[in-house]
């Protein structure tokens, strides 16, 4: 083999702690190496052309660069050599940057120490074969999962795109919480005259198909080629059949059930249509509160529907999709009010949550529009609204900010103004979170043009008090307690992920964080990618953020279905693992081991078992290749002989020398 | 429940709180929980030990612990949550062993703690349960509406003393309504009285008291049940002072939770020391009387 | 208030003291007064308890040494079960007031007394003999009248012993109290 080395200074990243020229002086002397120099900064333009022309001249066929992380740079190097004629993965990378000198301080140990990572980078190259990626074909449809705005958002910009598009929603309406708000921030316009469109268009594109009351049973497959189990719950009316004409929630005599799209402020009937813009507007009966099902009676609905849509045997079915990938968009639930004793929370009726708020302001909401509190159906005189309930409170586990309640609380106490003009508003609050375009405008304007008075603290509890409730705070600013009567509180309580968040991440195989947020690949640059080819994220389901941010994410990961689905054909990564079916014996714990259902059972040709990688599942983990006792599974390009051949050397070398 | 229980009634009630100390021991009597004073014992230093020095307030509470442990018992009660929560900060604290070395220093002998303590209510809810409890009453508590404050430290610190929820706490509601009486909705269940400051910053205590005093009742309660014997001595013994303070009259008795539950087993006024109060219990045994005239009981 | 000078002022090793005594991290705390927004205490204080935790994280020793608060704190535990960052604040007040003792700052001198007065009590007879408590303290407060309705009303009911009772254990505590006054357990 001819190696080519090339240390990499990166400025004084590297050289400032390491003598580069000293490690490629030592490096011209390892076994197989025809060339090693230093060069200023390696993934410069001229820095590859340099690594191109030697490979040319020199007649080079395997390549070391030491430098940076390869997650940095080993994509660039490698189309590098490739360029050269050279396979991509004839070529190795050693760190010396994060390894060596970002990390220690002395020049002579960080020397020794990069010379033997270049040492080690060698040794490996040295066994190193030409490996290429297999192709398949890319099922150019797209499952997008849950239909608040980010969702419908991915779904409307997929279709547009000319994508079949299948939208799987678990409730009985697309639209999500900006379906259930009254007004939204900072433009304080009416938030389902701008949804209602769009949800109307998701329901008559052409190229969508929505399954609503559904739920994801499973998901199988990889990149290009996922298998979807949808289970469509039993709604107990004929979904083909009904026109959504209400005549059976007008008849229903169980006018008690709890009413969930109205966050559970007032009641409605056993069959519904959650509110009048519902998408689709179809009619589905709550079994727990349904008299046919509790005490085998009434039917009045089937007797009055004009379509006998009404089918109390229904059952719920599953049916299957095939897609090539998947946009996850299934947002936030607020914590469950009950958990903040101290102010109340679910014993006094006058405590609501921020939700439940924005439906007792709505015109569609339980109350008409008409501000009134829950206990006693009296006009409010005084709201007080306190922020980061639940958010930023280690004591509770949940160190986050929510994000948008700072700026939701200045709208909502803009509102109650508007509702009852002389009513008091009273905003508890530790610190404004309030960066976007036009917000802190917002924040002044809620303070100066509609006085509301904005107290810099955390209350400590909410407690009756002369049939009303007082609430008992601190202003930091002034050093003191407060004490404030409200008719109504409203908390700003913190956004958890949606209920079931973790079942569906194992399900697809992505990861989450502390709080059940469904994780991206990168920070900063893979913010819509999640570590799972092909899957990835829209709007708050990532992390708390408000609707032009959820939008914003739903066309961005619509973007990325679009760029993935661009070619005819994906090329799998061929760094996965092989099965050498010599030596297996099909035990198949590698099978129950990995964490990606990449191994398959398959009949050898004398009847035998053995196992078999699914190469377009396998993300290379090597998870396998540590559980098989028999040595039969290998990581292609991180095979024993390449490990070993880097663990030899080192051993070696270290028992013969060490630095003094 | 037969085990016996290594009792540590604490310096107030054996004076100012002794109704409290009489009714737990006849309520006990009569319930079959077996209560053994921990021989010799002394104060457990309460506040102003702590207030001065932890390890000179753990010795003080650790030399009882060690009197109840020399006896063999393995569980301890005490009425009061004062003297109960001198006692489980020892506890907890004597876990770092430097800490532990200090106070045996002080101690003069080995400071093995490992004994379970607990409030009377605790031992009573837990041990025996509110059914048995109801079983074991003769006289309902039925007229009465009860506001059940439970002071500052039955719940709080939460980790250490681990008893109900902090913010709303249940325990005494519940044991009344079990005994036929009827919960009034007090909002200021676990708000501080103001506590030992009385003596030393009297206008806190009243200022303190007197809102609970005032909560209890708007709630529309006829008696306030206490656990703690600070509480009962703010709200019962400084009453015309919280009164004067404040300009608000009230006659709003304050029992133990004792008192309320011995009348219920049936046991004597006498031997509840309902007749120690400043504020009278008259009001509350004249409601009870005609409920058990018209239901032919006591 | 003066100009806080921000380097010079800033005695650090306070802070570390303070943190390492009570075993809490106060650079935790972020101010959002839910301690104070609590504290039964509050009308009475001379500093809210956040602006205590303050203080503290500022490094200004004699400030949050000298300030009455300290020993007015009732030792409710209801700042501590409030703080969102799991302070125990409650127990940093008290830390405080160690210091305080140690270093001689006693603004609240009436508290000390009555400390002092039940401690002294409990020294002598081993439990608290209240009347004797109460007769010391205001020997040594010159408060002769505070309270003085509320005797009559005990002795009535038998409640006000006029003489301590005795336990054997006494001998033990008053050793007790003998050792630390030496100094021995600290
Ligand atoms: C009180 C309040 C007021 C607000 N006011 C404003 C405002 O004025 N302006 C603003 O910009 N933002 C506001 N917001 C924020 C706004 O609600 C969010 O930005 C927005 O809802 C995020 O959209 P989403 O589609 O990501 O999530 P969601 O709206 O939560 O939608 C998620 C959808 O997924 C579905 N789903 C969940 N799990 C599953 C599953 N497993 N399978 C299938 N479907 C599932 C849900 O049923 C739901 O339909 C407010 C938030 C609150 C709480
Ligand atoms: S957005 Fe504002 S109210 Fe909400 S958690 Fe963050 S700081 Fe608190
Ligand atoms: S423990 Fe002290 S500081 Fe804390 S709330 Fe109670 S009285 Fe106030
Ligand atoms: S409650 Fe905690 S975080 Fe808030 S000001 Fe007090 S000590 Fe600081």
């Amino acid at each position: 083999m001819r190696i080519g080395v090339f240390v990499c200074h990166c400025g004084t990243n590297i050289a400032g702690t390491v003598d580069c020229a000293a490690v490629a002086a030592a490096a011209q002397q390892f076994p197989e190496v025809v060339l090693a120099v230093d060069t200023p900064y390696a993934c410069s333009e001229p820095g590859q052309r340099a690594i191109i022309e030697a490979i040319e001249q020199k007649g080079l066929n395997g390549v070391v660069v030491a430098s940076c992380t390869p997650r940095m740079h080993e994509a660039t190097f490698r189309r590098t050599v490739e360029r050269a004629g050279l396979n991509r993965y004839m070529f190795e990378m050693a760190n010396i940057r994060e390894h060596v000198s970002w990390v220690g301080r002395d020049k002579k140990l960080n020397t020794f120490k990069a010379t033997d990572l270049v040492r080690i980078a060698v040794e490996k190259l040295r066994y190193n074969r030409p490996l290429t990626a297999k192709s398949f074909a890319v099922n150019k449809r797209v499952l997008v999962i849950g239909a608040g705005v980010a969702g419908i958002q991915a779904a409307l910009d997929c279709a547009d795109g000319g994508l079949e598009t299948i939208v799987v929603e678990r409730t009985s309406t697309v639209g999500g919480k900006m379906a259930k708000l009254d007004k939204t921030f900072p433009t304080v316009d009416c938030s389902v005259c701008v949804l209602g469109p769009k949800m109307v268009d998701l329901a008559q594109h052409r190229k969508i198909k929505l399954y609503a009351m559904s739920e994801i049973a499973d998901l199988s497959g990889y990149v290009g080629n996922f298998e979807v189990s949808i289970r469509r719950k039993a709604t107990y009316v004929d979904w083909n059949k009904c026109t959504g004409c209400g005549l059976c929630a007008d008849k229903c005599p169980s006018r008690k059930a709890p009413d969930h799209f109205n966050e559970l402020v007032g009641r409605t009937t056993a069959i519904s249509i959650p509110f009048p813009q519902a998408i689709p507007k179809k009619a589905s009966i709550d079994a727990s509160s349904c008299l046919h099902f509790l005490k085998d009676r009434c039917g009045v609905c089937a007797k009055v529907c004009p379509v006998e849509a009404i089918d109390f045997e229904q059952q719920d079915e599953v049916v299957k999709e095939s897609v090539g990938a998947v946009v996850v968009a299934t947002g936030f639930d607020l914590l469950d009010i009950r958990r903040f004793g101290q102010y109340g929370g679910g014993r006094f009726p006058d405590v609501v949550t921020s939700l439940q708020y924005e439906r007792m302001l709505s015109a569609s909401g339980p109350t008409g529009g008409h501000l009134k509190c829950p206990s006693d159906g009296r006009e409010p005189k005084s709201v007080v609204f306190i922020s980061c309930v639940g958010s930023r409170d280690r004591s509770m586990d949940r160190a986050i900010c929510s994000g948008f309640c700072c700026m939701y609380t200045a709208k909502q106490a803009i509102l109650t103004k508007s509702h009852v003009p002389d009513c008091e508003t009273h905003v508890f609050y530790m610190d404004i979170r309030a960066p976007g375009k036009g917000y802190d405008e917002f924040i002044r304007r809620a303070q100066e043009e509609y006085r509301t008075n904005y107290v810099r603290g955390r209350v400590s509890s909410v407690y009756p008090k002369n049939g009303r409730l007082a609430v008992r705070g601190a202003d930091t600013l002034l050093g003191t307690q407060t004490e404030v009567m409200a008719d109504l509180v409203v908390l700003a309580v913190g956004a958890g992920a949606a209920e079931g968040s973790r079942d569906l991440a194992e399900k697809l195989r992505i990861s989450y964080d502390a709080y059940g947020f469904f994780m991206e690949s990168h920070p900063k640059l893979k913010p819509v990618e999640t570590n799972t080819a092909g899957v990835f994220l829209a709007g708050a389901c990532q992390g708390p953020k408000d609707i032009p941010a959820s939008v914003a994410m739903g066309s961005a990961a619509a973007g990325k279905v679009m760029a993935l689905f661009s070619k005819e054909r994906l090329e799998s990564d061929p760094q996965v693992a092989q099965v050498n079916a010599v030596r297996c014996v099909g035990c198949l714990k590698c099978l129950r081991t990995c964490p990606f259902g990449a191994i398959q059972e398959v009949q050898a040709r004398d009847g035998s078992t053995k196992a078999q990688v699914i190469e377009s599942v396998c993300q290379g983990c090597g998870v396998c290749t540590v559980t098989c006792t028999d040595r039969a599974i290998e990581l292609q390009h991180f095979t024993d002989n390449q490990l070993l051949a880097e663990v030899n050397y080192l051993c070696r070398s270290w028992m013969e020398k060490s630095p003094a | 429940m037969s085990a016996a229980l290594a009792y540590y009634p604490g310096c107030s009630q054996t004076a100012s709180a002794r109704e409290y100390d009489l009714s737990t021991r006849a309520c006990c009597q009569t319930l079959g929980v077996e209560l053994n004073d921990v021989p010799d014992w002394t104060c457990c230093g309460s506040t102003p030990a702590h207030a001065t020095d932890h390890a000179l307030a753990a010795a003080l509470a650790a030399r009882n612990l060690a009197q109840a442990m020399d006896t063999g018992a393995s569980n301890l009660a005490t009425p009061c949550p004062s003297c109960l929560l001198a006692l489980r900060t020892a506890q907890s604290r004597c876990e770092n062993e430097g800490f532990k070395g200090r106070v045996e220093v002080l101690l003069g002998r080995p400071a093995t703690l490992s004994i379970r303590t607990r409030s009377i209510l605790q031992v009573l809810m837990e041990d025996l349960g509110l059914e048995a409890l109801a079983e074991k009453a003769v006289r309902p508590l039925k007229g009465l509406r009860v506001a059940s404050y439970y002071g500052c430290l039955m719940t709080r610190p939460v980790g250490l003393m681990a008893f109900e929820d902090p913010d709303n706490p249940t325990a005494m509601d519940r044991l009344f309504l079990a005994l036929g009486a009827e919960a009034a909705p007090f909002a200021l269940k676990t708000e501080c009285c103001g506590a030992a400051l009385g003596v030393p910053r009297k206008e806190a205590v009243l200022e303190l008291s007197g809102r609970i005093l005032a909560a209890a009742e708007e709630s529309g309660a006829n008696v306030l049940a206490v656990a703690c014997p600070l509480c009962q001595m703010n709200l019962d013994l400084r009453r015309e002072q919280i009164e004067g303070y404040t300009g608000q009259r009230s006659t709003l008795p304050v029992l133990y939770f004792t008192q309320l539950l011995g009348l219920a087993l049936g046991l004597p006024e006498e031997a509840l020391g309902l007749g120690l109060h400043n504020v009278g219990t008259r009001p509350v045994l004249d409601i009870l009387r005609r409920t058990w005239a018209s239901e032919d009981v006591g | 208030m003066p100009v806080m000078e921000l380097s010079a002022s800033q005695d650090r090793a306070f802070f570390e003291a303070v943190c390492a005594k009570s075993g809490q991290d106060l650079l935790r705390c972020y101010q959002c007064g839910n301690c104070t927004a609590g504290c039964p205490m509050q009308p009475y204080y001379d500093l809210a308890a956040h602006q205590v935790m303050r203080l503290v994280q500022t490094g200004q020793r004699k400030a949050a040494l000298t300030c009455s608060s300290l020993w007015l704190c009732a030792g409710c535990g209801q700042c501590s079960a409030r703080c969102p960052n799991q302070l125990d604040v409650a127990l940093i007040l008290e830390t405080l007031r160690h210091m305080a003792r140690r270093a001689g700052y006693n603004p609240q001198p009436r508290v000390a007394q009555f400390s002092r007065a039940f401690l002294k009590s409990v020294h002598s007879h081993g439990r608290v003999f209240e009347l004797g408590l109460l007769l010391r303290y205001k020997l040594a407060s010159g408060r002769l009248l505070d309270d003085a309705d509320l005797a009559p009303r005990l002795l009535k009911v038998g409640k006000l012993h006029l003489t301590p009772t005795s336990t054997p254990g006494q001998a033990e505590v008053a050793a007790i109290f003998r050792r630390y006054e030496q100094g021995a357990g600290s």
